[in-house]
């Protein structure tokens, strides 16, 4: 029995004649400890797989598996983190991550809560933010505040949903070695969504591509055989990279070159203007 | 730096100040000095133009009436009769005053003179409490009501009555559409089911309010003679105002953004919690919003229910003036027109204040 179990799952969002499905016969297994990631397009369906496997979702058909349960509902088990940070504005950096850590450990005393806070804003490197809100701070940190808060939580598995999408090169190779870390430390299991072929190499164990949607399905996946811990500069010189890398681009180009040809059909745009809020 | 940070706090209170301020402070980029002294000159361009056209006009209404009186007087009594309605129109006298827009200098003088007015009721007050004081403590040592002053209200009085009661009905109306706004939002079902009763409530006029809160508590204060009109004219001030509030409350706590609801479920808040940390605090500039328009209906509608619940406000101020006729009466309903355009506008940027506060996205807000 794997750790998680995706089981012929479809999702259709909408109703009749308007409704789309926009993943079909998605089937994946993780074990315990490792370390997988998905690419896909944007618009291919892999934010509507990340909350199905953590819960806010519920597939049309098919089963999420987590631990031989079916996963019904969110689950302090499972961390996330959002693709669009979804913290909350009005609380400073320390209250958001706080507020998380009071959920996971409801029986911990404040003082436990707040070192705990402090530790995990310390390790993001953001120790002298912690008393500015969101809109005060950069897009990085913003990100960093939010993976903060999830790993706080001390979940078994980290989900992630492109979480390093909106940053910088220097800071997204940061934060990538970060969250390795905290990933080996206690041997945690890791699904990593993105766009970026060369992140899911230099952090994932598997690689599988999520075929662009409508009616989106996995596709074959590639294992990394590179051994841990990675050098990113010597990574470049690696053949098993080189390999690996020019697989997976030539597979994504495939199925985008396909996707190209198959769409043909005319979109019929309705005849829509912007409103006007502004009474 | 910290001059700018200031500057801004007392830009969102006071901003048609900004060019005056702007103008005494002293790092500021050249640029930006300019602005403001050509803002400043133009808005002071602008009041002198207005009271200008202001004064021509009124001289001219003036002339009009004037003239009419003088040609009634010789088409019906005679020339003698003429002559001595010019030298009465001349002369100032109250009895033959054209009665027509009063000039500035005119309203001017009327603030004047409801200024002294003011002072000689506060001198009278006291001079009253003072007198009273020895016989009202005996009164009192013998469980007895104490002797309260009951001369004419001063003008302060009649506004001071008038912003109390536009508070308290602002306070009733924040009271009932806050926490009914959020149970709405909350649950769609109640929604579509007091989505008619606000439909067909929201739209009735002032003066209706009035006549049913009169009905009820009327009724209520059966037998007890004490003073009903203030309460009656802030429960009607609140219950015409509240419906912005109780509207935007609603439409805040039901389209939270998804994304934070989300957050809510991942980190598997409680019920309460959820309300309490995440849904309220996101609605809240809305919710601010409605707060701020329904102040602003409140002062408005408050002058119309004065005037209906024979309360000692403004709207009654108005309309005992209008129905006095005397000399300086149209001037002094001028001035309770400035008062009440000033005090409305002061309201209003005492929210904007208040919302800019609470509001996590500062510059969503205008
Ligand atoms: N709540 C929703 N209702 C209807 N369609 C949706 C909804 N959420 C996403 N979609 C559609 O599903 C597709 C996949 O979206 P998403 O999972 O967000 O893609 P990705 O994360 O890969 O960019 C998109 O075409 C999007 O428009
Ligand atoms: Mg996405």
């Amino acid at each position: 029995m794997a750790y998680l179990e995706l089981n012929n799952i479809y999702k259709t969002y909408g109703e009749g004649d308007s409704s789309t499905e926009v993943l079909s016969n998605i089937n994946l297994s993780i074990e315990e400890g490792e370390f997988v990631a998905i690419v896909g397009f944007t618009g291919s369906g892999k934010t509507t797989l990340v909350n199905l496997i953590n819960g806010l979702l519920k597939p049309t058909s098919g089963e999420v598996l987590f631990k031989g349960q079916p996963v019904i509902d969110t689950s302090h088990e499972r961390g996330v983190i959002f693709q669009n940070y979804s913290l909350l504005p009005w609380l400073t950096v320390g209250q958001n991550v706080f507020m998380a850590v009071k959920e996971a450990f409801p029986k911990e005393n404040k003082t436990f809560l707040k070192q705990r806070v402090s530790d995990y804003v310390a390790m993001v490197g953001l120790s002298p933010a912690i008393n500015k809100r969101p809109k005060e701070l950069s897009g990085g940190m913003r990100q960093r505040v939010a993976v903060a808060r999830a790993l706080a939580m001390n979940p078994e598995m980290i989900i992630m949903d492109e979480p390093l999408g909106a940053l910088d090169a220097l800071t997204r190779g940061n934060l990538q070695d970060e969250i390795l870390n905290i990933w080996s430390q206690d041997k945690r299991t890791a699904l990593l969504i993105t766009n970026d072929v060369d992140e899911g190499i230099y952090m994932a164990d598997r690689i599988i591509p999520l075929k662009p949607g409508p009616n989106a399905t996995l596709g074959p996946e590639f294992k990394i055989d590179i051994e841990r811990p990675r050098d990113k500069t010597a990574l470049n010189d690696n053949p098993n990279f080189k390999k690996t890398r020019n697989a997976i681009i030539e597979y994504l180009m495939d199925i985008g070159n396909e996707r190209k040809s198959v769409s043909q059909k005319e979109y019929v745009l309705p005849d829509i203007s912007p409103k006007s809020f502004v009474a | 730096m910290k001059q700018d940070i200031t500057l801004k706090r007392e830009g969102q209170f006071l901003a048609f100040l900004k060019p005056l301020v702007g103008k005494f402070t002293p790092n500021f980029q050249r640029m930006d000095i300019m602005g403001s002294l050509k803002k400043t000159v133009i808005t002071i361009f602008s009041v002198l133009v207005f009271l200008g056209l202001w004064h021509l006009g009124s001289k001219a209404l003036y002339n009009k009436e004037a003239n009419f009186k003088i040609e009634k007087a010789l088409n019906e009594q005679g020339a003698v009769a003429a002559e001595a309605e010019r030298a009465c129109i001349a002369s100032g006298d109250s009895s033959c005053q054209p009665n027509t827009l009063p000039s500035p200098l005119q309203v001017w003088a009327s603030l004047q003179s409801l200024i002294a007015d003011h002072k000689v009721i506060t001198a009278d007050k006291a001079a009253f409490v003072e007198k009273m004081s020895e016989r009202n403590a005996q009164l009192i040592a013998q469980g007895k009501d104490a002797i309260v002053y009951t001369g004419r209200a001063s003008f302060v009085d009649i506004v001071l009555t008038s912003i109390k009661t536009v508070f308290a009905g602002f306070l009733l109306a924040l009271l009932i559409a806050v926490p009914i706004g959020i149970v709405i939002g909350l649950s769609p079902s109640l929604r579509s089911a007091f989505n008619w009763f606000i439909q067909i409530f929201k739209p009735v006029s002032p003066v209706v309010w009035y006549l049913l809160v009169f009905m009820i508590v009327k009724t209520l204060y059966i037998g007890d003679s004490s003073d009903n009109a203030f309460v009656i004219s802030f429960i009607s001030v609140g219950l015409c105002a509240m419906w912005a509030t109780l509207v935007n409350t609603a439409m805040g706590v039901s389209t939270v953004d998804k994304d934070y609801i989300n957050v809510a479920k991942v980190l598997k808040l409680g019920t309460f919690q959820k309300i309490f940390k995440v849904i309220l605090p996101s609605s809240l500039p809305l919710i601010f919003t409605g707060l701020r328009i329904t102040l602003s209906v409140a002062w408005m509608v408050l002058i119309a229910i004065e005037l209906l619940a024979q309360s000692q406000g403004l709207g009654l101020f108005v309309w005992e003036e209008f129905q006095n006729g005397a000399n300086d009466s149209n001037s002094k309903i001028i001035v309770a027109m400035f008062v009440i355009g000033i005090i409305g506008f002061l309201l209003d940027r005492l929210m904007l204040a208040i919302q800019n506060m609470v509001s996590f996205n500062k510059n969503e807000s205008v």
